[in-house]
């Protein structure tokens, strides 16, 4: 678990305190790289403004997606980031409130490895993080590296 | 063969007036011929007759003397008659006595002379060809002999066949003129039918109501042309108001289907954020309270730590409103998908699921068997559930329950129910059953939010039955409805 890095897109910074509360009581203890809009996601994602020339070789091991963001919102950011040969394997979990069932089939249609509904219960909210950093962080086996496109 | 009926009009003209004409002539040819041969004949018939005469006043004598010769020289004189085939002078007793035939015939005079009856020597007889006539010869008031003679008709039918020939040409000539003059007539009477039939059957055809017939001359014709074209005229407004009725009804359509459908969008973007805005700020609500509960549950005392727990309570009952409202919300927005739906197996697998939840109750499920309806699976399922869980809720105080699912009549109609043994309500209420977020009990006595049977009544509602429900404290309650 060392180095695998989660993405955290979310623009509440209440429910990134209590994400990174949930992550910390289930002993998750990698890093939380936060972005707190779709356009700062895609930024991390391939290294330009503010992460320009960051070292592309680390991807996140898994990016918890919300779907309401400011400026970019999430479903774009699933779109762009499969349409890219870098990005265009990595797990992605989507993390949001909505429950319309427009949201899930788009969220599926565009490539997502898995749609959860935040609980309004805290309690509900850790254990569903705690299976969730299970399965991606240590169960689940990347797809290998795709060498040419990583510059 | 064309019959006459289905002949076009101008054909039927020409043919009627060629028709009138020939007939006309043909009767008239007819008349003059049959005329002419009569008269022919009684002027023949006074000439023979009156030589008749002649030679019998001039036969007399040679009768009497017994002088064949003088009759042979008298009868020679009918030579200046060319008509005369042959004539004979017979005596008192029949036997010819003196005779005459016509240079060129081939007879003998026997076979050429007319036969004679003694007994009734006054007579004449026209055949085919010729006239027989005979007459007695007087002498002294006294009958001496007969007289009798042949006449040729043959000068009258070459007459006829003149006339007949004659008749032919003039009748030729005259149906030509007939055809022509039928023509000239046809084209004033038939010309406007045959303008009048095209148009109608070009109106028919393409549909064209702004056509218009020629109009031409105030007889019949051009009064049918005229109706015919104010008919049109008025068909043809019709049209137009129709068509404009129909543009403002498309019109009106259209406006209110984009006032719908822009309804519908503030709609769903509404319960959008409400699913997506609402509910993030109880997520913190509930988080925190667990994080004060959690890390500094020593500083609070056993009061704040009820009134946190309060907190949390509330936060996870507001989140439960959220998601039951917005499945109100969401029963009248999805679109109906009409199936056959086996209502009997859906009651079945809901029982057995409730049964699971609590293993340890004593619930009697009494499901009617071949239950089926047309409808909407899924928001049936959601009726079904909603109805089971109400009587599995209100049944869970008593030791034992039953639970009923049938097909029942119920204040004059056939209806489906789910009736139970349990707290039953007051009929008082009976009107509160239905609105959202309306309860008969409350939360701490029987968790709920108020929506469910909301949500059923719209489903029932969108199948176009109707619901209602039937209880009394205590004793349980039945709910029907209807598809």
């Amino acid at each position: 678990m060392d180095n695998k890095v989660i993405l955290l897109v979310e623009d509440n910074p209440d429910d990134e305190a209590l994400t990174r509360r949930a992550l910390k009581k289930n002993n998750i203890q990698n890093e939380v790289v936060v972005a707190r809009d779709g356009a700062e996601a895609l930024d991390y994602l391939f290294g330009t403004g503010a992460y320009a020339g960051r070292d592309l070789s680390v991807m996140p091991t898994v990016t918890l997606l919300d779907l309401k963001l400011p400026k970019i919102d999430g479903l774009e950011v699933l779109r762009r980031l499969r349409a890219d040969e870098r990005t265009k394997v990595l797990p992605v979990v989507i993390l949001t409130s909505s429950k319309e069932e427009q949201d899930l089939a788009n969220g599926y249609m565009l490539g997502a490895n898995s749609y959860m509904r935040k609980p309004v219960d805290f309690a509900q909210f850790t254990e569903a993080v705690r299976q969730l950093g299970l399965y991606w962080l240590v169960l689940n086996e990347p797809a290998p590296r795709i060498r040419s496109s990583v510059k | 063969m064309l019959s006459f009926r289905n002949l076009p009009i101008k054909h039927k003209l020409t043919l009627l007036s060629v028709l009138a004409s020939c007939s006309a002539l043909i009767l008239a040819c007819g008349a003059f011929v049959a005329y002419d041969g009569w008269s022919f004949r009684q002027a023949m018939l006074q000439t023979i007759s009156t030589e008749a005469h002649i030679v019998g006043a001039n036969s007399a004598a040679s009768l009497l003397f017994g002088d064949p010769r003088s009759a042979t020289d008298t009868l020679a004189a009918l030579s200046a008659e060319p008509a005369v085939i042959a004539a004979g002078v017979y005596n008192r007793d029949g036997k010819l006595f003196a005779s005459y035939v016509r240079v060129g015939v081939e007879q003998s005079a026997e076979a050429a002379l007319p036969p004679i009856s003694p007994g009734q020597p006054d007579r004449h007889r026209f055949e085919a060809n010729h006239l027989d006539l005979s007459r007695p010869i007087i002498f002294q008031k006294e009958p001496v002999g007969i007289v009798a003679i042949r006449a040729d008709l043959e000068i009258m039918r070459i007459r006829q066949l003149r006339y007949i020939g004659i008749a032919v040409v003039v009748l030729f000539i005259c149906t030509l003129g007939a055809i022509g003059v039928s023509l000239w007539f046809q084209q004033r009477i038939s010309q406007p039918i045959l303008a009048l039939a095209a148009t109608a059957k070009r109106v028919s055809q393409d549909k064209d109501f702004s056509l218009r017939a020629k109009a031409e001359g105030g007889d019949e014709t051009g009064v049918l042309v005229e109706t015919f074209n104010e008919m049109l005229s008025r068909i043809q407004e019709q049209n137009q108001e129709l068509q404009k009725g129909r543009d403002e009804l498309e019109r009106r359509v259209a406006e209110r289907t984009t006032q719908l459908e822009a309804a519908n969008k503030e709609l769903e973007s509404f319960s959008y954020s409400v699913s997506h805005d609402l509910r993030a700020p109880l997520r913190s609500i509930d988080g925190f309270s667990q994080a004060l509960l959690e890390d500094y549950s020593d500083k609070l005392d056993e009061e704040g730590r009820d009134h946190l727990q309060r907190v949390r309570a509330s936060a996870l009952r507001m989140g439960q409103l959220i998601d039951d409202m917005l499945n109100l919300s969401r029963v009248t927005r999805d679109e109906m998908r009409c199936e056959p739906v086996d209502l009997t197996a859906m009651a079945q697998a809901i029982g057995a699921d409730l049964q699971q939840t609590a293993p340890h109750r004593e619930v009697e499920f009494v499901i009617a068997d071949g239950l089926t309806t047309n409808g909407d699976a899924r928001l049936l399922r959601i009726v079904l559930d909603n109805l089971f869980n109400n009587a599995w809720k209100y049944t869970s105080k008593q030791p034992r329950a039953r639970i009923e699912f049938g097909f029942a009549q119920n204040n004059g109609q056939s209806a489906y129910f789910v009736r139970d043994d349990g707290v039953g309500f007051d009929m008082a209420y009976a009107d509160k059953l239905f609105g959202a977020f309306q309860r008969l009990h409350a939360v701490a006595e029987f968790n709920g939010t108020g929506i469910g049977l909301a949500t059923v009544q719209r489903i029932v509602h969108r199948h176009g039955g109707r619901i209602w429900g039937e209880g009394k404290v205590d004793e349980g309650a039945t709910f029907y409805f209807t598809l």
